[in-house]
């Protein structure tokens, strides 16, 4: 192959089509932790939660054969994970940075002992969500092939990204959560339960987290390997504030992010005269430029990390 | 007899013994988890014991596992007692191993001399490291954490690059393997055995000494004072005419440092080589997160530290142990750490509840209006 073919129709449509697909476990992942740190709890658990959601889902649709079953075992997982860090953070108001570490820690841990005694090699499904075609919209020359012949969980991650703009800036529940998370003192006084809200979004995020791990496994690759994350999770957390908490943001940061990911998957296979470290490192490199510029011109939420004690 | 518990409950003496009590809540859970994978708890343990303490041998592993995990835990002290949460110890043992190593390889001077030159490179290298999201956060408002992690991944990819690249061990050049490592270091350049034939190295004996040194950098020195000052309350601190955001670059660089050094020393020590599977564990072995757990369980105190890298080394060495014998994967281990240290972080609101508890109970003693003479308010005020 000649590195000019990089350059080819057929390669682009591949890189974009790869960049969307990548996308999902992020915008899974940080639009779940957006709405926790948008009312002020940092859940840095997320990569933890991911690898059992993850998990699960693999399990479960390796058993049943039945995707659904696995997404929904991941919900479940994921939803626990994340209630066990609401409780941790909201009842027992532990240092968020830290005890995330400790969840981060538990759920690599407990994906990678359930591997080796459930399943203890790396198996591959055939029953995962494979893509699926969008009547006469995947027809469209390029846009279709790229948009529109996807695997559902992606479809449903770039649905949640304007659900997420909904419940945040036009529901009552949004507003709440955003009032929670800038001053939860005066949200109180005005009667909102601090605890509760915190208690739904953490708990959320944690279900969002666990989905992100199953987009993973029974849908962009099939397969559950330990520690398949690769540090997905960590990502995710710095795309909420690389997207300014904001969903839009967010999505259009996983998006820059994966599509680096699969140019730097397609250079690869095209031997691009580039060691594929570099390639690898990139993204890594480019989410610290983007927190470096990005943070003078967006605040974060006033209340982030903050527990919150009625006084 | 209530009151007698109650001063048992509420005593300040066991806030330090919280810590313990966290270990021991993640153990009864394990236990619950071993049953579920129908293995005897107590054999499991029990074997854990054994591998970890039951002979000379064992004890020199367990002591030469504690190393990487008191000198990361002594840098995350630092760090952490400034308020600034340094989880990038892995890509900073790794940055701190590849210049140590590189150093090793290119020289050809007497050992005597080596040693500690690579010792102080890998000190450098890691604080290079840990300086950059330092400075990132002073002068950037970076979040660390974020700005750790990434460094992480940055470095496992350097490490994968060199090692499979420019510092590759010729000799695995030319076969067909093609390990991704360097070569051997010189035998006069690795760091003394003290108890041959078992592994335990003379880094033990600087692990020791650093606890020691950081004890009293943190507590005795006006820049220990200034790292505490600024964790403790930034803006006092610069009110008080502290340099808060020298101190956080300060606190991130002496905590990467920490992390480099472990790097070399574990290279110098232990594998005279530097050897990577592709991910930071093939180096680190997870030290840089066991680091967090060792400070955080001693208290994030240097001399806390050690009994509790000892305590850690011995869970990593016994899970081996155990894996050989009763099947339960070393990654039991793993959950048992990070439940030790979601614990330990929720066990501070116990202690601050007590020591509410403490005060109250303190005020109520000293305003008891006795039943025969109620005493003037001037005298019950002396006696308080």
């Amino acid at each position: 192959m000649d590195v000019s073919e990089i350059f080819s129709a057929t390669v682009i449509i591949g890189v974009l089509t790869a960049g969307i697909r990548l996308a999902s476990p992020y915008i899974f992942a940080a639009i779940g932790e957006m709405f926790g740190q948008r009312s002020g709890v940092l859940n840095l658990g997320v990569e933890g939660q991911m690898l059992m959601g993850a998990f699960t889902a693999f399990y479960f649709t390796l058993q049943t054969g039945n995707p659904w079953l696995g997404l929904l075992s991941a919900i479940l997982v994921g939803g626990l994970m994340g209630l066990a860090m609401a409780v941790v953070s909201i009842k027992w108001r532990a240092v968020q940075g830290i005890s995330g570490i400790g969840f981060f820690i538990v759920g690599g841990g407990l994906s990678e002992l359930l591997f080796k005694t459930l399943l203890g090699e790396v198996k591959v499904i055939n029953t995962g969500f494979n893509p699926v075609n969008i009547p006469f919209l995947s027809n469209i020359p390029v846009i279709g092939e790229i948009f529109f012949r996807q695997n559902v969980m992606t479809y449903l991650a770039f649905l949640l990204v304007p659900v997420a703009w909904f419940i945040l800036y036009k529901t009552t529940l949004g507003l709440k959560i955003q009032a929670v998370g800038e001053n939860p003192q005066a949200a109180d006084t005005l009667g909102v339960s601090v605890a509760k809200i915190r208690y739904l979004t953490v708990t959320m995020g944690g279900v969002m987290s666990g989905i992100a791990g199953a987009a993973l496994s029974i849908a962009n690759l099939n397969v559950f390997q330990e520690n398949m994350t690769a540090g997905m999770g960590f990502i995710a957390v710095a795309l909420v504030y690389f997207g300014g908490w904001r969903p839009f943001g967010v999505m259009f940061g996983a998006l820059l992010f994966s599509m680096v990911m699969a140019l730097q998957i397609f250079m690869q296979v095209f031997r691009f005269p580039i060691p594929s470290e570099f390639l690898i490192m990139m993204p890594y490199v480019l989410t610290i430029i983007v927190l470096v510029l990005t943070v003078g011109r967006v605040r974060s939420p006033s209340a982030l990390t903050k527990p919150f004690v009625r006084e | 007899m209530k009151n007698f518990l109650s001063k048992i409950l509420y005593s300040k003496r066991l806030d330090g013994f919280l810590p313990i009590l966290a270990a021991l809540a993640a153990f009864v859970i394990g236990a619950g988890m071993l049953l579920v994978m129908g293995t005897n708890p107590v054999v499991a343990y029990q074997s854990m014991i054994n591998g970890a303490f039951g002979n000379q041998n064992a004890l020199a592993e367990t002591a030469v596992k504690a190393v990487p995990l008191l000198l990361i835990g002594l840098g995350i002290c630092i760090s952490f007692r400034a308020k600034v949460i340094n989880i990038g110890a892995e890509g900073q043992m790794i940055v701190g191993g590849l210049m140590a190593v590189a150093f090793g390889l290119a020289v050809e001077w007497p050992g005597w001399l080596v040693l500690p030159i690579a010792m102080f490179i890998g000190f450098f290298g890691g604080a290079i490291w840990g300086s950059i999201p330092g400075v990132l956060k002073a002068y950037f408002n970076v979040n660390e954490i974020l700005s750790t992690v990434m460094m992480n991944a940055i470095a496992v990819q350097l490490m994968n690059f060199l090692l499979g690249g420019p510092m590759m061990d010729p000799k695995q050049a030319e076969a067909l393997g093609k390990l991704p490592e360097t070569a051997r270091l010189d035998a006069a350049y690795h760091l003394e055995r003290l108890l041959p034939p078992t592994r335990l190295h003379a880094g033990v004996i600087i692990a020791l000494v650093l606890a020691v040194v950081v004890y009293i950098l943190l507590f005795h020195t006006t820049l220990g004072y200034r790292i505490r000052a600024v964790g403790f309350n930034p803006f006092a601190s610069r009110y008080g005419g502290i340099r808060v955001r020298r101190q956080v670059v300060v606190a991130l660089l002496l905590s990467g440092a920490f992390a480099g050094l472990a790097g070399a020393i574990q290279i110098y020590g232990l594998n005279y080589r530097m050897i990577t599977d592709g991910s930071a564990t093939g180096f680190t072995g997870g030290a840089g997160f066991n680091g967090i757990v060792t400070a955080l369980f001693g208290g994030l105190h240097p001399l806390g530290a050690i009994p509790a890298s000892f305590f850690f080394g011995a869970l990593l060495v016994g899970a081996n142990a155990m894996q050989r014998m009763t099947q339960v994967p070393s990654s039991f281990v793993t959950v048992l750490n990070g439940m030790v240290v979601v614990f330990v972080v929720s066990a501070a609101i116990w202690k601050e509840l007590r020591e509410r508890k403490r005060r109250m109970a303190a005020v109520s003693e000293t305003s008891k209006p006795s039943p025969e003479t109620t005493p003037p308010p001037q005298e019950s005020a002396q006696e308080s």
